[in-house]
């Protein structure tokens, strides 16, 4: 069975992010860049899956600027066998990437697309659900447990009261969640051998897809500070303050 | 300009974080829909019909529908949604499984999450785990959105009288089926609904110690949460989590035992009124947010206040 790993190039989760002063967007220049945290999940869930004789071939892709290249050796190193690049400077919705995504699943016929649940730059929580609707797929959301069997897969999600589990006919969508699994690290003789795993680039002219968006932002700003308040020195004068200052309890 | 709310509900009641959307609907102004989608769903399209402010509840009773499954409720709100100017969900894990389905059917892209109603088009919604502020204007025809509840203040459960009108549009896509759930089970109020939230991070050490905070929650009538580090760790489930990934929360106090304080964290929690912070660690992010610090070792604060309140 084919995998497809989607992977996107996102600021580092430990970078404490800055608004430009114009209010175009957050800086990022000379920023870390790396995987994102999610994206990670993805691809250790794929390599699993290999690893257990389910999948015969990972297929990595990302959609995004030249650099997203780095992202896609990483993938290659921690064991997806080829990968793919659609590249575009723009800034793209999750809309338009579901449709350059949704160009790739034509073209490689995957049993199985695994993605993150969510970037954690833009937020959005899309992608993957509106990969499967384009491509008229079950899907499996928030990802803790990932089963394939015969011509079916049961997924355990995480949902707000607890977890659910559903089973889906393939090919079918997967976004994961935090708990799915604990990503390895790539070993030096596997990034050494990364390097020579094809990478294929694309545009989305060449896929054919438009990427026009109904979203448009008018600015980003820096969220209104909360400063820090006083601290107490006993748990008495905590419950005095709540209670009398606060009116809380 | 008519709006559609999509109802969440379970157990045969109205999901409070409707009524934040319902309140979300009203601030963009127009007519307000509801649909309830499910089966056995009637009582749900009755208690719908008395939120105050709603025009009209659509109810979808269909065997397709129940367990929200996103392959048969996509294509039902995607039908409906052409008659609509907004089609709103809580952005809870239902609302955000099954929007962006609803808006590649529609081709618009969605817009999640939205803290703030600036005009009928243009909305705010956090990025980049809240550390930004993004204000988006949307010119699709069918605005499709999550809300966040805590961004908007409950419209009443009661008062309105809505026409109630059964839909009958049928969509099973067959691909996908419903296999088993694990509900959390407690008796303390909802972590996003709560009033109190008291919430445990790895200070805690263990599953075992949560019980000084369910202690202190019973109290308190508080609801009891986590941070990703003590789940990750394994002492409490995941559904108590708070943060970017797991339960946005905004109670009136909000207590945090052993929390370090780590962005992800902050992000589910700092539009909270009060924030407490307990850690023994004078150092811990937690206190630049925290209104009221309290450095000292939990194992004797926890009891202590538990005494005290």
């Amino acid at each position: 069975m084919k995998v497809l790993v989607a992977v996107k190039r996102v600021v580092d989760y430990n970078v404490k992010v800055r608004v430009k002063a114009d209010n175009s967007g957050v800086d990022l220049a000379n920023v870390k860049m790396s995987m994102n945290p999610f994206c990670e999940i993805a691809v250790e869930e794929a390599v699993r899956l290999k690893e257990k004789g389910v999948a015969t071939e990972i297929v990595v892709v990302s959609i995004g600027p030249t650099t997203a290249q780095e992202q896609l050796r990483t993938a290659l190193a921690l064991g997806a066998d080829r990968a793919i690049l659609v590249e575009s400077a723009d800034e793209l919705t999750s809309l338009a990437v579901a449709k350059l995504l949704k160009a790739v699943v034509d073209k490689e016929q995957p049993q199985l697309v695994i993605l993150g649940k969510q970037a954690i730059d833009s937020d959005n929580n899309q992608t993957g659900q509106m990969l499967a609707a384009l491509s008229g797929y079950a899907q499996g959301t928030f990802a803790s447990k990932v089963e394939v069997s015969g011509d079916s897969v049961n997924v355990t999600r995480e949902i707000d009261a607890g977890a659910q589990t559903v089973s889906l006919k393939l090919p079918a969508i997967v976004t994961t969640d935090l708990r799915l699994n604990e990503p390895r690290y790539a070993s030096l003789p596997n990034i050494m051998k990364a390097k020579k795993k094809p990478l294929e680039v694309l545009t989305p002219d060449a896929l054919g897809v438009s990427v026009s968006s109904t979203n448009k932002t008018l600015k980003v700003e820096a969220p209104a500070a909360r400063s820090a308040g006083i601290k107490v020195k006993s748990v008495a004068e905590l419950v005095e303050k709540l209670k009398n200052e606060a009116k809380v309890i | 300009m008519t709006i559609l709310v999509i109802a969440e509900h379970e157990n045969g009641a109205i999901a409070p974080a409707t009524l934040n959307t319902v309140a979300a609907a009203a601030k963009i102004g127009g007519d307000i829909h509801v649909l309830v989608a499910g089966q056995g769903v009637g009582t749900v399209g009755e208690a719908a019909a008395k939120i105050a402010g709603v025009a009209k509840v659509l109810v979808a009773d269909n065997a397709a529908y129940a367990h929200q499954l996103p392959e048969n409720v996509a294509p039902l709100v995607a039908e409906l949604a052409s008659g609509y100017s907004h089609v709103l969900a809580a952005a809870t894990s239902n609302g955000k499984n099954i929007m962006p389905r609803v808006a590649a059917q529609l081709d618009v892209d969605q817009i999640s999450e939205i803290i703030s109603v600036e005009s009928a088009d243009t909305f705010k919604r956090p990025i980049y785990a809240g550390n930004a502020i993004a204000t988006v204007q949307s010119s699709a025809a069918v605005k499709v959105i999550t809300v966040r509840a805590t961004g908007f203040d409950a419209v009443a459960a009661e008062g309105g009288s809505a026409a109630v009108e059964a839909v009958a549009a049928a969509h099973d896509a067959g691909k996908s089926s419903f296999v088993s759930e694990e509900l959390a089970k407690s008796d303390r109020p909802e972590l996003t609904a709560a009033k109190i939230v008291v919430s445990g991070g790895r200070g805690m050490q263990n599953g075992d110690n949560f019980k000084h905070l369910y202690a202190l929650a019973d109290k308190l009538g508080a609801a009891v949460g986590a941070s990703r580090a003590a789940v990750d760790a394994g002492f409490v489930p995941n559904d108590m989590q708070v943060g970017q990934t797991g339960k946005i929360v905004a109670p009136q106090l909000y207590i945090a035992v052993g929390i370090s304080g780590a962005i992800q964290h902050l992000a589910g929690m700092k539009d909270s009124k009060v924030i407490v912070a307990i850690n023994k660690d004078e150092e811990a992010p937690i206190f630049q947010v925290a209104d009221y610090g309290l450095v000292a070792d939990l194992f004797e604060a926890v009891p202590e206040l538990e005494k005290l309140v």
